[in-house]
């Protein structure tokens, strides 16, 4: 028996991460979306010239424009992307630690369910955009406004899927801790809590594509700075290429923090992957 | 040499419904009483349905009996006590899966202020009592099921209780590795100086393990035999169950079993 666990493990061993990596299908894998890829970029390049207008700059204009006037340009970092990032980060996190904590209170007791669930649905009904010159008014034109307006958009899918963790919890691995005489606060931190971790996940995975959306759309209105506020004041100022650029730059933002959480995935969640 | 007797836990009359206000409300617990002495292996028999999972969780403390109570070490039971703990029978969803075998054998002590040297003491000795030293790195999934049964033994061991409650442990394990658990059981109970009580659906099990076997009626469930296991040990396998005295004694209690009403699954 032992020894038959054994052998499979050694094959899931001898199958790490580096040879994975390097595996043969992996390789096609890579080549076949960099082809995709440069297909696209080759579509975007004949579309560009065929229209020839300066509402649509060719990417061999925008691409150099992405490097020098957005992120080599450290003017561009200190009020356009920094500015940017940390209202992402601050709207994110703040809306997953009070929607992770408030998610699994709900998700525990039937009575806050019942209480809470119908204003829950009710709230995430309204668009978040149309949220912004209620915020104007609430908290003014700060950076407070546009990291509520993040918070409050992005709340939502963690929160259902926190709660749909916490109720989900099976009730034998709550009964073993009680066997073990392991308090309330013990219980939530380390059974309810892991327990629900991949429904968690899961919803920050698509607040995460939420905030980036978001950030943008609070920085169009009442904004002194912001990577959505660069792009809105290029397209004013007739700099098209520069506009384009930023859209660029956004998709490399969205690519790179989504990358950053599915690491943090699945260092939390290692005990799935195997 | 004088032997001392000590109870360590008595039922008394305790009575509870299945489910209350449901159709299953026969299936319940009629009025049932007993004791454990301290040392003693003591199997539960019964027929399908006559809520030995009932009874468990009201002598865990899990759960409160309508009436009646449950004392041990002469206190009666409102919460899980100190000195027992539980094994499940479904080991796959007792075990946490997000912990590796060695935390899940160290779950019960980060609570219990332990310094980090005598918790780390505890798991491999716990881990060696049920054969698994060597596994502290996998994650339960990565096991067979009897391994995981092992680890959650281990769990319990960990926690050093003096009473172990076991819910029909081996009941989802194939005949062969059920085997070995009992002998390792058996080991872990002579050198630990636990006590146990073990339910089982198996009449073989119930009387190769323990001492005393309690025989309950279908539910309304009440104990309707207390039968010693007068055969010697330590047991084997083989010649245990060859043992004229064994093979009397199983007779007697399937016998019981089949009166009491339906057969046992």
């Amino acid at each position: 028996m032992s020894d038959l666990v054994d052998t499979e493990l050694a094959v899931v061993r001898s199958d790490g991460p580096i040879r994975r990596w390097l595996s043969v299908d992996r390789l096609a894998d890579i080549g076949l979306r960099l082809v995709v890829l440069g297909g696209v970029f080759v579509v975007w390049l004949l579309a560009t010239r065929a229209v020839d207008s300066i509402f649509f700059p060719v990417p061999t204009d925008v691409l150099p424009a992405v490097w020098n006037d957005w992120l080599t340009d450290s003017t561009t970092w200190d009020e356009n992307i920094v500015p940017s990032v940390v209202r992402l980060l601050y709207g994110f996190v703040l809306a997953a630690v009070v929607s992770i904590a408030l998610g699994l209170a709900i998700g525990r007791s039937p009575v806050l369910r019942e209480m809470l669930e119908p204003t829950i649905h009710f709230l995430r009904a309204i668009p978040p955009p149309a949220l912004l010159p209620v915020f104007l008014i609430i908290f003014g034109i700060g950076d407070l406004q546009k990291v509520m307006v993040i918070a409050f958009g992005v709340a939502p899918p963690i929160l259902l899927n926190a709660i749909d963790g916490a109720r989900a919890v099976d009730q034998l691995h709550l009964d073993s801790a009680a066997a073990f005489q392991i308090g309330r606060r013990g219980r939530v931190v380390k059974v309810i809590f892991p327990a629900a971790a991949p429904n968690v996940f899961a919803g920050l995975r698509v607040s995460m594509s939420l905030a980036v959306i978001l950030m943008v759309i609070s920085e169009l209105v009442a904004a002194t700075d912001g990577i959505g506020f660069r792009i809105m004041r290029d397209s004013r100022n007739f700099a098209y290429v520069d506009m384009w650029a930023g859209l660029v730059v956004l998709a490399i933002l969205g690519i790179l923090l989504n990358a950053g959480l599915t690491l943090i995935e699945r260092r939390v969640l290692r005990w799935r992957l195997l | 040499m004088e032997i001392v007797v000590t109870t360590l836990l008595s039922a008394d009359d305790i009575h509870h419904p299945y489910s209350p206000g449901k159709p299953e409300e026969h299936r319940a617990l009629g009025g049932i009483s007993f004791s454990v002495q301290e040392g003693e292996f003591v199997s539960i028999v019964g027929p399908s349905g006559c809520g030995k999972t009932t009874l468990m969780r009201c002598l865990s403390g899990l759960m409160q009996p309508t009436a009646g109570t449950v004392t041990m070490e002469g206190r009666t039971i409102t919460a899980v006590p100190d000195d027992l703990t539980m094994v499940f029978q479904d080991y796959s969803r007792s075990l946490y899966p997000w912990l590796r075998v060695a935390d899940n054998v160290e779950f019960p002590l980060k609570d219990q202020r332990l310094p980090r040297a005598e918790r780390r003491e505890r798991v491999a000795q716990a881990l060696a009592d049920v054969g698994l030293t060597g596994h502290e790195s996998k994650y339960p999934r990565q096991l067979s099921g009897g391994m995981q049964q092992r680890v959650a033994i281990a769990r319990a061991l960990a926690y050093r209780p003096s009473m172990l409650l076991m819910d029909e442990p081996y009941a989802s394990v194939d005949a062969q590795t059920r085997e070995s658990l009992e002998d390792m059981l058996l080991d872990v109970w002579t050198r630990r100086n636990k006590t146990v009580l073990f339910v089982t659906h198996d009449i073989d099990e119930s009387v190769y393990l323990a001492d005393r076997v309690l025989v309950l009626s279908k539910g309304p469930s009440r104990v309707i035999a207390d039968i010693a296991v007068d055969v010697a040990r330590p047991r084997d396998q083989i010649d245990t169950k060859a043992d004229p005295r064994f093979v009397e004694l199983r007779a007697e209690v399937a016998r019981l079993i089949r009166d009491a009403g339906s057969n046992p699954t």
